[in-house]
């Protein structure tokens, strides 16, 4: 899973790049936002999201996705530390680094009183390198990529909230892009809707583009994300490759069998360390050989053997394992 | 993940890169920065609240038209010749023309620049409370570019405003009153085509005159996140400058009131015209824009936008 993120998109650009080689589309360098009131939002974030990555970032309510995701996009000035999007210093480069980038943040606000076509016409006449010739095609097309052609001439304000977020989302696609930052792109939206989202993220990533997405749901990241960060109270918790980061939690060993105590004992004979017996079941590490001769040698031990396998452990165990807590709102 | 999806992977974002090299040309174009003056000009007058001034604006001329034709019904002329009514009023039973002197005087101390307040004090402060700021933002509107449209879309209302005023008070004027040769405040006696040409030119300077006022209301507007808040206080402001620029004890500061050399444009119906009133209501305004345009500027370049 490591290829994707070895090459950068920059160390084969044409213009020289201001940061080092092997970075990321977006790479953050202790990163850190204190807002005025003197709380500390993000606390010294070290973030690489590799190049045509889906990148989940999660965290629970309030550990500082949208502060961060605001001063990649340049909205907010960091109270110190560095972020580079496309390679170039945000913000101090929005203008040329935001073109190539559609962004969704903290929900869609549209103007009420304007169509749903017309709100996509004001957004992109706002970007003075988007081509006029092409706009009103470019809209019908975006439109059309989140369902909204039927009800593209009705007013915003008459639209639901999903419909609301389909339409930030349009925006984010009024022309092709490199770096997508959806924040929590799926709120408000139908279980059809998130279904919709999660295609067409996949279907955005073959195309090249690198998803940036953040999500306080678990389950979400683990189904379209290829790579996540972790972030609880302003700080980054852990970030990597999904499957490496669901394998840090340690998938498990299980036996189900009635004769545990025998199974224990075969199983540390066979180098499986931390075995545990509970009920019916013994867990333990993952050992390094074929989970074969493991079978092969509970059976010649007369162990009865109901079931053998590794449960694979979910982010939501990684999150927990690495937070030592739950899922919670930090104060 | 599969190793044959990371593959894969791999290959799109190598594509991307290719995209990528393609796209370095998007530069802007400088005609296409002018799409977001016309989008804005388009969004500011499609909101109902921008029509509803417009629809007062123009209902005052009619109100001082019907006014004026109803108590001098009888026959008499309306106010003295020292009548303490608005410029020129005597004058409109006379020639209609003058109902559009009468209706910018009128309008111009107050309803005018409310107007304007009203607009200018929501242009940024409005868009950060609706959250549209921030996708404006990252389209990227760039903040001196959308600064700079806003400020000429706010300076485009005060001409939309003022013409449609004085249009209004011409229409009623043609319509209430007979149309003709007219006298100026010097006595000599003009064509009607020129006095034509002087309310046009009455119609610019009071649009000018309310460009301080803009400027005055688009830093409010940078200064908030609510568009309620900076409508009100700009309102508010140009209310508390109106007062004190008729307490005799501040007669030191009323040169530096931007509503101060307002009334000046009368100065054009002289023969010839007064100049002086006029330059410094004029180089007021400019140094207003200035001033308060450099502040809007140095406080939104560099403002957390957290709306
Ligand atoms: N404008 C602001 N002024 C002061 N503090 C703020 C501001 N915005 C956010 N915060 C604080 O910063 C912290 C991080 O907020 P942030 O919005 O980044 O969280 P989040 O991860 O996006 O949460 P959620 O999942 O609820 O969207 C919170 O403690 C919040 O109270
Ligand atoms: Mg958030």
């Amino acid at each position: 899973m490591g290829e994707a993120s070895a090459t950068g998109p920059d160390t084969a650009g044409a213009r020289p790049d201001p940061v080092d080689a092997g970075d990321g589309v977006v790479v953050t360098r202790a990163l850190t936002k204190r807002y005025r009131g003197g709380q500390l939002a993000v606390d010294g974030l070290d973030l690489t999201v590799p190049a045509g990555s889906v990148f989940g970032f999660l965290g629970p309510n309030g550990s500082g996705k949208t502060t961060t995701i605001r001063m990649l996009m340049g909205l907010i000035e960091p109270t110190s530390g560095t972020a580079h999007v496309l390679g170039r210093p945000m913000p101090r480069s929005a203008r040329a680094v935001l073109p190539r980038v559609g962004a969704l943040i903290e929900g869609p606000a549209p103007y009420g009183f304007l169509s749903g076509r017309d709100n996509l016409l004001r957004y992109d006449a706002a970007d003075p390198t988007a081509d006029p010739r092409t706009r009103r095609a470019r809209v019908a097309a975006a439109l059309d990529r989140v369902g909204l052609t039927a009800a593209a001439g009705k007013k915003a304000k008459a639209y639901s909230l999903g419909m609301k977020q389909r339409l930030g989302l349009a925006a984010a696609l009024l022309r092709p892009r490199r770096l997508l930052v959806l924040d929590e792109p799926t709120n408000g939206l139908d279980p059809q809707g998130m279904r919709e989202i999660r295609t067409l993220v996949r279907e955005l990533a073959s195309d090249g583009t690198t998803v940036f997405l953040s999500s306080h749901l678990l389950d979400e990241i683990e189904q379209v994300c290829t790579h996540a960060a972790v972030m609880a109270r302003g700080r980054l918790i852990t970030q990597g490759a999904v499957a490496d980061l669901a394998a840090g939690a340690r998938g498990r060993l299980v036996v189900t069998t009635p004769d545990t105590g025998d199974a224990a004992r075969v199983l540390k004979e066979q180098g499986v360390a931390d075995v545990v017996v509970a009920e019916d079941r013994v867990t333990g590490e993952v050992p390094g050989r074929d989970l074969a001769e493991v079978n092969a040698a509970l059976v010649t031990a007369g162990v009865r053997v109901r079931g053998l396998g590794v449960e694979r452990a979910s982010l939501e165990d990684a999150f927990v394992a690495l937070t030592g807590e739950g899922f919670d709102v930090a104060g | 993940m599969s190793r044959a999806e990371a593959s894969s992977r791999a290959e799109a974002s190598s594509r991307a890169q290719a995209s990528a090299r393609a796209e370095e040309t998007r530069r802007a174009n400088p005609l296409w920065t002018l799409g977001l003056f016309r989008s804005e000009l388009l969004t500011t007058f499609r909101r109902w609240r921008t029509l509803a001034l417009l629809g007062v604006l123009a209902a005052v001329p009619v109100l001082v038209g019907v006014a004026v034709k109803i108590e001098t019904g009888d026959g008499s002329t309306a106010g003295g010749p020292g009548g303490g009514g608005p410029a020129f009023i005597s004058q409109i039973t006379n020639n209609g023309l003058f109902l559009v002197f009468t209706a910018l005087a009128a309008t111009l101390p107050f309803f005018l620049p409310m107007a304007v307040g009203v607009v200018a004090g929501d242009a940024l402060a409005g868009e950060a409370n609706a959250g549209t700021l921030r996708y404006l933002l990252v389209a990227p509107a760039g903040r001196s570019r959308l600064l700079l449209t806003k400020y000429a879309t706010v300076l485009a209302f005060c001409l939309a405003a003022t013409l449609v005023v004085a249009v209004s008070a011409l229409a009623v004027g043609a319509l209430l009153f007979p149309l003709g040769d007219l006298t100026t405040i010097s006595g000599t006696r003009i064509g009607f085509g020129e006095g034509l040409v002087r309310a046009l030119l009455i119609a610019l300077v009071v649009a000018a005159s309310l460009t301080g006022v803009a400027a005055l209301g688009l830093f409010v507007s940078t200064l908030t996140n609510s568009g309620i808040a900076a409508m009100a206080t700009t309102v508010g402001l140009l209310t508390t400058v109106q007062i004190l620029d008729q307490i005799p004890q501040l007669s030191a500061l009323h040169p530096y009131f931007f509503s101060h050399y307002w009334l000046s444009f009368a100065d054009l119906m002289r023969e010839p015209v007064h100049w002086e009133g006029l330059t410094r209501n004029l180089g007021l305004q400019a140094l207003y824009a200035a001033v308060f345009g450099s502040a809007a500027w140095a406080r939104f370049t560099t403002k957390d936008i957290t709306a």
